[in-house]
């Protein structure tokens, strides 16, 4: 794979695979020319090109103080001239004219090739082979046609080693609403960057801006704002700040903050944003001056506010969390709290479904919690007997 | 560029309620009327405080998939889209007249057109009247029936039931179906006792709700009778106390909700080419012959 020269000479672009020039691609190039003014160049990687103004000619320069400018040239010449060049000029055409100037999608899809630190003579060589990237849980291979195209083929990163047509395949990227909206068991997926996306499809053959429509229908307003953040503009909008705006049933939310720390914050973001919960990366804190000390992830795309399922969770905990601690007494064996904190950590970890039936070592074993709760717990099934409400029963 | 923004509910516990959005939604963008439709949710993703910053277009219409003006049309979506100057006067309605207000989006710093909520459109008491033939089968219903449009109510907000009265009213006035009348889920004339406030035979019963879910598949259901458990389901028509009941379920999944969609944001100045036309004749009930 060789660096284009200064000169650049056609040879660099046949490193890479070899590239037929689509006229919509010499049409928009002749179209760009047209609409020069006089002094102005239209550039490409290595050379650039003009309209002569005398004889209605092109004119074709390398990059940089070479002399070697060809002039005079018409517009057969130019497209031969072009066609030599063609990996440089369908790169141009993609991201000057089918890509669009909408900022998030033309920096996603140029961060997918490197396209701002590749040459594209490497650039080609890499999509001949297959370019691989991830986000979230997707894996995107992009490559490129003998026409210069990109195409796209999107999947569960899970899936990236099965044979596509073992895939149910779609074209829409509309059609992935279905696809998101539940997970591998059936279950409805509230968060879209939960890692609970489920697999066996695949996008075989995307375009680029179906591409960008599919991963923003998957994980929605994620290219944005990895976008923003890129661009040194993302807002972040702190715990404290998100729940003084609250009002309505989520207005309660406010009071959860007494100035006693936030202590209780670090329990919310541990519980909800962990990467093993959503799949963004937390940017955003207690408030503006205090770092939550809990990890954030290492999610490619940041999370820029508490979301509305944490907001909802929060009203919740404020309720719970108002209550006073009381003192209960009733006895366990150590193997029955080593027990009652195995299940607690089993339902946290979502791993109830994989505990075996027989399996009566693990303490979330359902034999043994149904072993525990016949023991432990009276016909009202208070835990060791004892009311959770004893001043109820003194009322009676 | 010509963008139309739809915003709704949406639920963290119900996988359906935001299919009416999508698919609304889906039959505008056939259209092609706008260069892009979005959507966005106060309980799903896109969020409202995200939404407009996948916006591409210049001239964006946001329209809410609501019933009525009240608490999320006029506090929660102004706030999270962060219209900035947003004031409620800015609509200057009576809790059925809103229609657009031109504010900048503080998200993208540029101006959108935030329009009134589609169930008070005058167009939505056509939708009713639609969602009357698809559940009867009947383009040309009304004659020997009686409709009833329910609603939640006003115990969190009196223009909700603003919103039932003055459908009921208009589909009165056009002597379509023998009886029209307004009910509702917390307040009297209540549902539960619906086939006290009808002497016809056969009585449509359209719930004035976006999408379906608790209140539209268990409450209502289970209140007027048509069963003492949702999860057995129930016959479409079904007889209480010698009342043929045809429950239509939820007004906003009837495919003409697009045109009143299309209407807000025509009304906010949305240039719509033959959209409308085009909308009422694909969403059409068939007549089966």
């Amino acid at each position: 794979m060789g660096e284009t020269t200064a000169d650049g000479s056609r040879d660099d672009d046949h490193d890479g695979p070899d590239i037929d020039l689509p006229s919509d691609a010499f049409d928009a190039v002749l179209d760009a020319v047209d609409g020069l003014d006089p002094d102005e160049r239209l550039h490409f990687e290595g050379f650039s090109v003009a309209g002569e103004s005398d004889d209605g000619g092109y004119v074709l320069d390398p990059t940089g103080d070479s002399d070697d400018s060809r002039t005079g040239l018409s517009e057969r010449d130019l497209h031969a001239a072009l066609a030599e060049r063609a990996p440089r000029v369908t790169d141009w055409y993609l991201f000057e004219r089918v890509v669009g100037e909408f900022g998030p999608r033309r920096a996603f899809l140029r961060w997918i090739e490197d396209a701002d630190g590749a040459t594209v003579a490497s650039r080609y060589a890499a999509l001949a082979a297959g370019i691989e990237r991830d986000w979230g849980q997707l894996k995107i291979t992009a490559t490129v046609t003998d026409r210069g195209e990109r195409r796209y083929d999107v999947r569960h990163a899970d899936d990236a080693d099965t044979p596509a047509d073992e895939l149910d395949a779609y074209e829409d990227p509309l059609d992935a609403r279905d696809l998101v909206t539940f997970d591998g068991n059936g279950r409805y997926r509230p968060l879209k960057t939960a890692p609970s996306l489920a697999g066996g499809w695949v996008f075989p053959e995307l375009g680029p801006r179906a591409v960008y429509e599919l991963v923003e229908t998957v994980y929605p307003a994620t290219i944005v704002n990895w976008h923003r953040e890129r661009e040194g503009e993302l807002d972040v909008t702190h715990w404290r700040e998100t729940m003084a705006r609250q009002s309505g049933i989520y207005g309660v939310v406010k009071t959860w903050d007494r100035g006693e720390g936030y202590e209780h914050v670090n329990w919310v973001a541990e519980a909800c944003c962990d990467d093993s919960q959503c799949l963004k990366r937390r940017e955003w804190e207690y408030d503006d001056e205090t770092e939550l000390d809990v990890d954030g992830g290492s999610g490619v795309f940041p999370c820029r506010e508490p979301c509305s399922v944490v907001v909802s969770a929060a009203r919740k905990w404020t309720r719970l969390e108002s209550e006073q601690p009381r003192t209960y007494q009733f006895e366990l064996t150590p193997s029955e709290k080593a027990q009652v904190e195995a299940i607690i950590d089993a339902v946290a970890d979502g791993r109830i479904d994989d505990i075996r039936e027989a399996d009566t070592k693990e303490g979330a074993n359902r034999y043994r919690a149904r072993f525990l709760r016949a023991k432990l717990f009276d016909d009202e099934g208070n835990l060791g007997g004892v009311p959770t409400e004893p001043e109820s029963e003194d009322a009676e | 560029m010509q963008s139309l923004v739809i915003v709704a509910h949406g639920s963290h516990l119900n996988p359906g309620s935001s299919a009416p959005t999508y698919d609304h939604a889906d039959t505008i963008r056939a259209t092609g009327a706008f260069d892009e439709v979005k959507t966005g949710f106060w309980k799903e993703e896109p969020h409202f405080r995200e939404v407009l910053r996948t916006v591409e277009g210049d001239e964006v219409y946001v329209v809410p998939l609501f019933v009525s003006e009240g608490y999320f049309t006029e506090q929660v979506i102004p706030r999270e889209l962060r219209l900035d100057g947003w004031d409620v006067s800015e609509w200057n309605s009576d809790g059925l007249s809103a229609d657009q207000a031109t504010l900048v989006a503080e998200d993208i710093d540029s101006e959108v057109h935030y329009c009134g909520p589609v169930g008070t459109h005058r167009a939505m008491t056509d939708v009713i009247v639609r969602r009357a033939e698809s559940v009867t089968g009947d383009p040309d219903v009304g004659e020997g029936f009686g409709l009833a449009v329910v609603g939640h109510g006003t115990e969190r907000n009196e223009n909700s039931a603003k919103a039932v009265e003055y459908h009921a009213d208009r589909i009165r006035d056009r002597d379509r179906f023998d009886e029209v009348e307004a009910l509702y889920m917390d307040e009297d004339p209540e549902v539960d006792d619906l086939p006290e406030f009808f002497e016809s035979e056969d009585v449509v019963l359209v719930p004035l709700f976006i999408a379906d879910g608790y209140h539209t598949q268990e409450d209502i259901p289970e209140d007027v009778g048509l069963c003492e458990d949702h999860a057995l389901g129930y016959d479409v028509p079904t007889d209480v106390d010698g009342t043929r009941i045809w429950y239509a379920g939820a007004v906003g999944t009837e495919p003409l909700m697009a045109d009143v969609i299309l209407e807000r944001a025509a009304d906010a100045g949305a240039d719509l080419g033959a959209a409308l036309d085009d909308v009422r004749e694909t969403t059409r009930v068939a007549t089966g012959d």
